[in-house]
């Protein structure tokens, strides 16, 4: 329906688009383990509804990690939570969240606790106090099995072991009788994993789980991340305001913005050429090893206010390219020139006419997009990360070691 | 306790595919760990205990606590265990020498006569009966009634005050306005009404006060409960799915066990005052048995001529407490982690 480059390519699944309505692709129900429909999550407040998320579709396959980006506020973690049944009993949830085929937001309260930690395994950020400070780390993953399966102590206590072992905490079973306290940071974060993972899940949501950490740990525990994933078969929700961690673990990219995904993309294809200013703009002001001597390239302005939204598109204030459009009508999240490639812009093509999309927030010399790309396929963690560099000051001591 | 813990395990790059649940790999690790680790880690558990058992004014109270319960169990038995002293609080004798008590407890270099504990070392009422036999046997009575109301009370405690805590809501405003209502009776009118009511036996007693006293530690719970469970770690055991029984048991209440500890303690002494409050009233212990409050109740009269029935019985009550005050004030400290004067 809309004037492509390379009409050819275009789906023409989308006339049926409804405006501000979020089609993932259609796909084979028996190969997704989760299948999130159009959730949205509003929070009544003194000051009126907070329209948390207004709107987050996306399906996970088995194994796959999909990571959700955006800044504070961009309904990233709250998303995540009304889908694990986190939220408190204020918050008015819509939509649809399908495990295996059945709706969890329908279920009985136990029905819905009986997936949480057994199907659904969730990550917390800072481990520190996410731990129970007067349990011990064994104690705590023998609740974790003991809450879901009745097997006696010692062979809960076992498991426990054999997932310390996993997430690569030496001497596991003296470690089983340690305190939160008594463990690093990263040794923290890794038990925190094995208490994610200890049931087996199919699904891990993993909420900023290297944010409270240095590059360097971050480095290990998203290598542990990974490896554990693949020994447990789960596919990761995998939430950050990290473009870089991003781009080292996901397979497929989801950029929030003010409660909504603005654009959708595997992992290569959204940093080599997003389509949406927004995520072009996420780009831009994140420092990379070929801008040294260059300025970043902020995005002006602040996001909107979730209690009360201007129409249109939610980002025009703040775009460099918004028309007269954008204030009336807010875009639908239609696919683009590719395949499995979606956005949430009027303009999309414009933004995908441009050579370096950053470029679009301040016009600089320098070609920046071509080195992203190349150092995102590889999603194996890869030894030094530019945005490391950026922030090191151009050291490469402070990779693992 | 500084702890040369925070050693990242070094795993260059090769994830867990190579170490993995091989158990050579971690043996390796181990010897190079284990060299550093040459100072031993301390549990909270033995931290409290360390503290606890350097506060002096504690470990004073634990001792005196400990020989009168032993004294008042063992003197004349209790149940099946024997008693090594040859009278008992109900057989009467003839009064000697107006019943005076026969305890010298002074030794030879102070008063001449010479450390002696006599015939009936607390002296004997108007019908004969030993005194000392009838103290021990007041004091067991008295304790027996104290640790109950101490058990029942923070039992019943602990569950409502979770309860109305976790829960919040409905459950919360019914809990609570119950613990209102109650703490607005006058207790010792409360506790009047459901003794007398009773056959006024010890263990009867006991439940029954327990039931009374429960309220502040219901309230104290609650307030802990409402700020333990929005740490993130209840949230965490939530998306772990454990169900709500196993939050509190599991995570919530170990954090807060150090209060509901403390105030059981502190109960205890409350409740040994609130039974001598109201035998002395008369409500308490029924004759033909007897308690301390009941003891200085009866002879309040012959206070100006046979003080030692009011004394003896009078100092028990002192001496229990104070020393389970004492306690508490050292569990209290134990438990404070501010406590810090007293490290590894």
């Amino acid at each position: 329906m809309r004037p492509t480059k390379e009409s050819a390519t275009v789906s023409t699944s989308q006339a049926s688009g409804v405006v501000g309505e979020v089609v993932p692709p259609p796909l084979d129900p028996t190969t997704e383990i989760l299948r999130v429909e159009d959730l949205t999550v509003r929070f009544p407040t003194d000051d009126g509804m907070v329209h948390a998320v207004r709107g987050v579709s996306y399906a996970l396959h088995p194994r796959e990690v999909l990571g959700i980006v955006g800044e504070s506020g961009s309904g990233k973690s709250v998303s995540s939570m009304a889908v694990m049944g986190l939220l408190p009993r204020s918050a008015k949830i819509g939509g649809r969240v399908l495990f295996r085929g059945d709706d969890v937001l329908r279920m009985r309260p136990d029905q819905q606790r009986s997936l949480r930690g057994r199907k659904i395994g969730m990550i917390f950020q800072d481990a520190m106090t996410a731990l129970n400070p007067v349990l011990s780390i064994g104690a705590q993953l023998v609740e974790a099995v003991r809450s879901h399966e009745h097997i006696s102590h010692t062979a809960a206590l076992l498991r426990a072991q054999e997932m310390l072992d996993l997430v690569g905490i030496p001497q596991a079973k003296d470690r089983l009788r340690s305190y939160p306290h008594e463990f690093s940071g990263g040794m923290r974060q890794r038990a925190m994993i094995a208490m994610a993972v200890i049931n087996r899940p199919d699904v891990i949501f993993a909420d900023e789980p290297t944010t409270a950490l240095d590059v360097t740990v971050q480095a290990q525990i998203l290598d542990t991340l990974l490896a554990v994933k693949d020994e447990v078969d789960a596919a990761i929700v995998f939430i950050t305001h990290d473009l870089g961690v991003i781009a080292s673990v996901a397979d497929r990219v989801l950029v929030m913005y003010a409660g909504k995904p603005v654009e959708t993309a595997g992992v290569d294809e959204i940093f080599a050429e997003p389509r949406m200013p927004y995520t072009a703009g996420l780009l831009g002001s994140m420092p990379t090893v070929d801008l040294i001597g260059e300025r970043l390239r902020p995005i002006q302005g602040t996001p909107p206010s979730l209690i009360n939204l201007p129409t249109g598109c939610p980002f025009r204030p703040r775009c460099p390219i918004a028309i007269d459009v954008c204030a009336s009508a807010e875009p639908p999240l239609l696919e683009t020139d590719r395949r499995g490639h979606t956005a949430a812009c009027h303009r999309w093509e414009d933004v995908a006419g441009y050579d370096d999309a950053t470029s679009m927030f301040r016009v600089e010399k320098g070609q920046t997009v071509g080195l992203v790309a190349e150092d995102t396929e590889d999603v194996e963690l890869p030894e030094v990360r530019p945005e490391e560099l950026g922030r090191d000051g151009g050291t490469t001591a402070g990779g693992p070691a | 306790m500084s702890v040369p813990t925070n050693m990242e395990p070094g795993r260059p790059g090769s994830g867990l595919s190579s170490g993995g649940l091989d158990p050579s790999d971690g043996r390796d690790v181990d010897g190079t760990a284990a060299a550093g680790l040459s100072i031993k880690a301390r549990t909270q558990g033995e931290l409290v205990l360390r503290r606890f058992v350097r506060h002096r004014g504690a470990m004073i109270g634990l001792l005196v606590f400990i020989a009168i319960i032993v004294l008042a169990v063992s003197s004349i038995g209790m149940g099946p265990i024997p008693g090594w002293w040859d009278k008992t609080f109900t057989t009467t004798g003839s009064v000697v020498d107006g019943g005076r008590p026969t305890l010298d407890p002074f030794p030879a270099f102070v008063d001449g006569d010479g450390f002696a504990v006599g015939e009936s070392p607390f002296g004997q009422d108007s019908i004969g009966r030993d005194y000392f036999a009838t103290t021990m046997r007041g004091a067991q009575q008295s304790l027996q009634i104290a640790l109950l109301v101490g058990l029942v009370s923070t039992i019943v405690g602990t569950v409502v005050g979770s309860i109305a805590g976790y829960f919040g809501g409905l459950t919360e405003n019914v809990l609570m306005r119950v613990v209102d209502v109650m703490i607005t009776i006058p207790l010792l009118l409360l506790a009047a009404v459901v003794a007398r009511s009773t056959d006024g036996s010890a263990p009867t007693l006991g439940l029954l006060l327990g039931i009374v006293v429960w309220t502040s530690l219901a309230r104290l719970v609650r307030g802990e409960v409402l700020s333990i469970k929005e740490r993130e770690f209840v949230e965490a055991a939530r998306a772990m799915g454990a169900n709500p029984f196993r939050i509190i048991t599991r995570h919530i209440l170990p954090n807060i066990i150090s209060t509901i500890i403390v105030s059981a303690t502190l109960t205890i002494a409350a409740a040994i005052l609130l039974e001598t409050a109201l035998s002395f009233l008369g409500f308490g212990v029924q004759a033909p048995d007897t308690s301390l409050g009941k003891l200085i109740s009866e002879y309040q009269t012959a206070f100006a001529t046979r003080p030692w029935l009011f004394w003896f019985p009078g100092l028990m009550i002192i001496g229990i407490a104070l020393s389970v005050n004492f306690i508490g004030d050292g569990l209290r400290d134990a438990f404070d982690p501010r406590q810090n004067k007293v490290r590894a």
